[in-house]
């Protein structure tokens, strides 16, 4: 089938099998493997990237369920070559150990600081309860999201 | 040491690796796309114990995509249907006779695309002749049971090896007039580490060139390359391994696996590169699990609390195939260590291992060779004796650790631990626990019927694998070489044969080499993980890297700042021995004007005005054999609230001091140390790898292998205090698995605490809200 889109701001298409998972279709056809594919029963997150704004699982939508809609994955995340506050704080806090959760930790952050710039402690657990990270226990992360809400904030 | 905020050497610093992975642009091995590549699915048992009576590949191999589709009894013809495990076993790559767990390999195909080789897999008819499955360890050696190694000659039960430590005797004669003795049985279940990336390979055959490249999800690359070539039969001059960027190890990806040799020789077969990614349920049921122990301890003492002796018989399900990742000397690990951190006169213990139809694997996640299972068992037992003598179980605990005069201390199962101050290091996290008062809290709390709990570990690790001379893997010593380059611009690049799959050792080895050179990490490169790049050595487990490697990185830098002080004394026309070293740079004694830089020095180095006889070019390149075991260590509090009504465990504060010598870069030492808690916490109260009584694995999916998040786990409170070992030359003891080792015995001792009340005396992982229920009611479900 074939499916258009805009992924990261770029009109990008495709001939696709209608069973084709949008993690495999970002990763293996546009090469975009920031993205990653980490359970398949969306428990882990690492797939998540933002459908419409929204975060989505990638690894449990079909890539043409986003068909004529909006995609952003991680590597749009940063703006004009600057790395964008999530993405600063995950460095300043340590919340990046192997790396491989680290995108969709990204892309639940930033979608949660847009909703509610000041999240408390327990909101930002919340918020990413549905993204398993093995390496690091949290708490840095929850910093590093924290660290990117003051910096949102600042003058 | 330099202080925290020395943009040279030792302290905290962000870590170098960070920007790729923050931009998606992480390598990892499933990323790879290389021209020409196929992609590889494995067909795998859906029994845990069947003959195979016929497998028919027609229907696949007629599909449009599939190029390949082989079976066991094809690569028998090759004399690959089974492969050497990383112990004394072997293992099927490919069943031929019968499959022996379920999702054990029964045969692969190589397709186009993914989706296709695994369409093609539904088309492989396999006929089965079921068999009695050896499900329970406690039944394995039953005279009838099924045996499941009936390919190895004689075979005739299903017993994988016996092995004993300490005095029998000597233990029974003082168990037999202590005046108090603790028994109690605890079983610690089969988990799997479950990194976040399974397991991977890309392999590239070059039939005109006869080299053979292989990008895996290896912690081990070096070890990886010598085996691939034992096996393969390619030359080992002619392997290359690669490892890249890796999504977590935690000790899964140490052996190989039945996937990297089916993808290896796929691409011998179709002359093409050959992608094999396994999804999630294959890295669970199939991939390398840990613990499975089932132990009977038993500890002796004075009515004051005197421990006298301990002793335990273990057995130890191995699975289908004896793969344990363990020196050669030490089937068990180091379970020997079960002393603990305690000054005790004697103790035996005794383990028995069976095969089982289940996965094969045995020792990984985090255990440090088994000292995971050895803590918990004293650390449990020390719980269990101080509620018998009716004492805090701190108090008892101080009455027995080791003195700081008393290391180096021999234990009585011949361990040697290098050095350390445990009641200063548990009184730390007494006192960032406020203990006294939380132990007031519970008093009032249980007035009003809530069950709140404080349990206690102290846990000794022992790290840093070999010396060489006791530590091997199938011949390999355990020792790491490291090399390092400065260049006539005065960076310097570290090639070093340790693995990072999460450490931040890109950081923390410049750091190192900074440290020594005096010059900024950000002008040290390190290279890792491949092997036509760095020198030879066992690559990153058993918290032996910056133990190990580490040491190696420090110890080649020094060569290459002797040799610097010789070309300095010629730049400078003296003699070396009159020349002091200032971080960065010599300058003649008493002369401080008289100065070159390390960069100035490499400049000299490779220009033209070298002296007659100097050969040129500053580098080095050396082994490192450790002397002996680094002995990290730490006190943990655990604080733990569990609701009379649902049963439902929390944790409420974690307070963790850990001693693990110098620490270079102090942030990735808490990193490594929050990620053990987190592992802790999920042992203890959720992750299993349960069977049913056919062997069908319950845990195949993260819906049903569950895995902590955020909201399980508390915002970590650590401390440390610092005892430098004495024979590493950093004064570093390694860190990564301290706190997987140390955690779940303080997360099971405060809930059993807070269900002492009710008359709880033990609870087994992992402490599910129904299992907690169970031991509040004695009944089964909670009601929800």
């Amino acid at each position: 089938m074939r499916v258009r889109m805009t992924v990261n701001g770029e009109q990008v298409s495709g001939d696709v099998e209608a069973r084709l998972l949008l993690v495999h279709f970002l990763r293996d056809h546009l090469r975009l493997t920031g993205t990653h594919w980490g359970c398949d029963t969306s428990n882990c997150g690492a797939c998540a990237v933002w459908l419409d704004g929204e975060p989505v699982k990638s690894c449990t939508v079909l890539t043409v369920m986003a068909d004529g809609h909006d995609v952003r994955t991680v590597e749009g995340l940063a703006r004009g070559g600057e790395l964008d506050p999530v993405q600063q704080g995950f460095m300043a806090c340590h919340g990046v150990q192997c790396g491989f959760c680290t995108p969709g930790m990204l892309m639940t952050a930033r979608a949660l600081l847009d909703r509610n710039p000041n999240p408390s402690e327990h909101e930002i657990r919340e918020a990413i309860s549905g993204q398993v990270c093995r390496c690091t226990g949290y708490a840095s992360i929850v910093r590093a999201i924290q660290w990117a809400a003051d910096a949102g904030r600042a003058p | 040491m330099a202080s925290d905020r020395d943009p040279v050497g030792h302290g905290r610093m962000l870590r170098k690796e960070d920007p790729r992975f923050l931009q998606g642009k992480g390598r990892f091995v499933d990323d790879m796309q290389v021209p020409d590549m196929l992609h590889l699915a494995i067909l795998r048992a859906p029994l845990a114990h069947a003959r195979i009576v016929n497998i028919d590949i027609s229907a696949a191999q007629a599909h449009p995509s599939v190029q390949l589709v082989v079976t066991g009894t094809m690569l028998a013809g090759r004399g690959l249907a089974w492969m050497p495990t990383l112990t004394d076993d072997v293992q099927a790559v490919l069943a031929t006779d019968k499959v022996r767990f379920q999702g054990q390999e029964v045969a692969f195909v190589v397709a186009r695309d993914r989706y296709a080789a695994r369409d093609a897999l539904e088309l492989i008819d396999v006929e089965y002749d079921p068999l009695p499955a050896v499900v329970s360890i406690r039944t394995a050696l039953d005279p009838d049971a099924p045996v499941v190694r009936d390919d190895l000659p004689g075979r005739v039960d299903n017993r994988c090896f016996d092995w004993e430590a300490g005095d029998a005797a000597a233990a029974d004669a003082v168990f037999a007039r202590a005046e108090v003795v603790v028994a109690q049985e605890m079983v610690y279940p089969r988990v799997h580490p479950a990194p976040l990336e399974t397991c991977a390979a890309v392999a590239d055959y070059d039939p005109t060139e006869q080299t053979l490249t292989v990008w895996v999800t290896s912690q081990a690359p070096h070890a990886h390359r010598t085996l691939y070539a034992q096996l393969i039969g390619v030359p080992e001059h002619k392997v290359r391994v690669i490892s890249p960027d890796i999504g977590g190890g935690f000790g899964n990806k140490v052996p190989i696996y039945p996937g990297y040799v089916c993808a290896i020789v796929a691409s011998q077969l179709v002359g093409r590169p050959v992608k094999w990614s396994e999804d999630r349920y294959e890295n669970l049921v199939s991939t390398a699990f840990a613990r499975d122990y089932v132990m009977h301890g038993e500890i002796a003492a004075t009515r004051q609390g005197r421990i006298l002796g301990v002793r335990a018989t273990v057995l130890a399900d191995h699975g289908a195939f004896n793969a344990v990742a363990v020196p050669t000397k030490f089937p068990a690990g180091f379970f020997g260590v079960f002393t603990g951190s305690y000054d005790i006169e004697v103790a035996h213990c005794r383990v028995s291992a069976v095969y089982t139809n289940k996965a094969p694997g045995g020792v990984a996640y985090a255990c440090s060779f088994r000292i995971t299972e050895a803590v918990y068992l004293i650390e449990r037992l020390v719980d269990c004796l101080a509620a018998e003598l009716s004492l805090d179980p701190v108090v008892l605990r101080q009455r027995n650790l080791l003195r700081p005069e008393q290391f180096p201390h021999g234990t009585p199962t011949g361990w040697v631990y290098d050095s350390g101050d445990y009641p200063a290091t548990l009184a730390e996290a007494l006192r960032i626990a406020g203990y006294e008062e939380l132990r007031r809290e519970q008093a009032r709390r249980r007035e009003h019927g809530e069950l709140m709990g404080i349990g206690v570990s102290f846990f000794t690790e022992a790290v840093g694998a070999g010396p060489r001379r006791h530590m091997d893997i199938k011949g390999l010593a355990m020792a790491d070489g490291s090399e390092l380059v400065v260049h006539p611009t005065g960076t310097a690049e570290l090639r070093v044969s340790c693995q990072s799959q999460g450490q931040g050792h890109e950081t923390t080895f410049a750091q190192i080499v900074a440290e020594q050179l005096g010059i900024a990490p950000a002008q040290v490169q390190v290279v890792h993980g491949d092997t036509d790049r760095t020198p030879y050595g066992l690559g990153t487990y058993g918290s032996r890297s910056t133990a190990v490697s580490g040491a190696a990185a420090a110890l080649v830098s020094r060569q290459v700042r002797e040799q610097a002080r010789v070309l300095a004394a010629a730049m400078l026309e003296v003699s070396p021995t009159d020349l002091s070293w200032v971080k960065g740079s010599f300058h003649v004694t008493g002369d401080s004007a008289a100065v070159v830089t390390i960069g100035q020095i490499a400049a000299f180095a490779y220009g033209p005005g070298l002296p007659e006889g100097m050969e040129g070019g500053l580098r080095a390149q050396l082994t490192y054999d450790p002397p002996q075991l680094t002995n990290p260590y730490g006190a943990y509090i655990c604080v733990v609230d569990v609701d009379p009504q649902t049963a439902v465990v929390t944790v409420r504060r974690f307070i963790a001091v850990d001693d693990c010598g110098v620490r270079i870069n102090p942030m990735i030492v808490e990193g490594q140390i929050h990620g053990g808690l987190t592992d802790g916490i999920g042992m203890a109260l959720m992750q299993m790898i349960a069977f049913d009584e056919l062997g069908n694995c319950l845990g195949g999916s993260f819906m049903d292998y569950l895995l902590p998040t955020a909201l399980e786990v508390p915002d970590w409170e650590t401390g440390y205090t610092i005892t430098p070992s004495p024979h590493h030359p950093l004064g570093a003891k390694g860190v990564g698995e301290s706190a997987t080792v140390g955690s779940p015995a303080a997360v099971v001792n405060a809930v059993v605490d807070a269900l002492r009340p009710i008359g709880v005396r033990h609870l087994d992982m992992p402490m599910t809200p129904s299992r907690v229920w169970e031991a509040m009611t004695g009944q089964g479900q909670p009601p929800f």
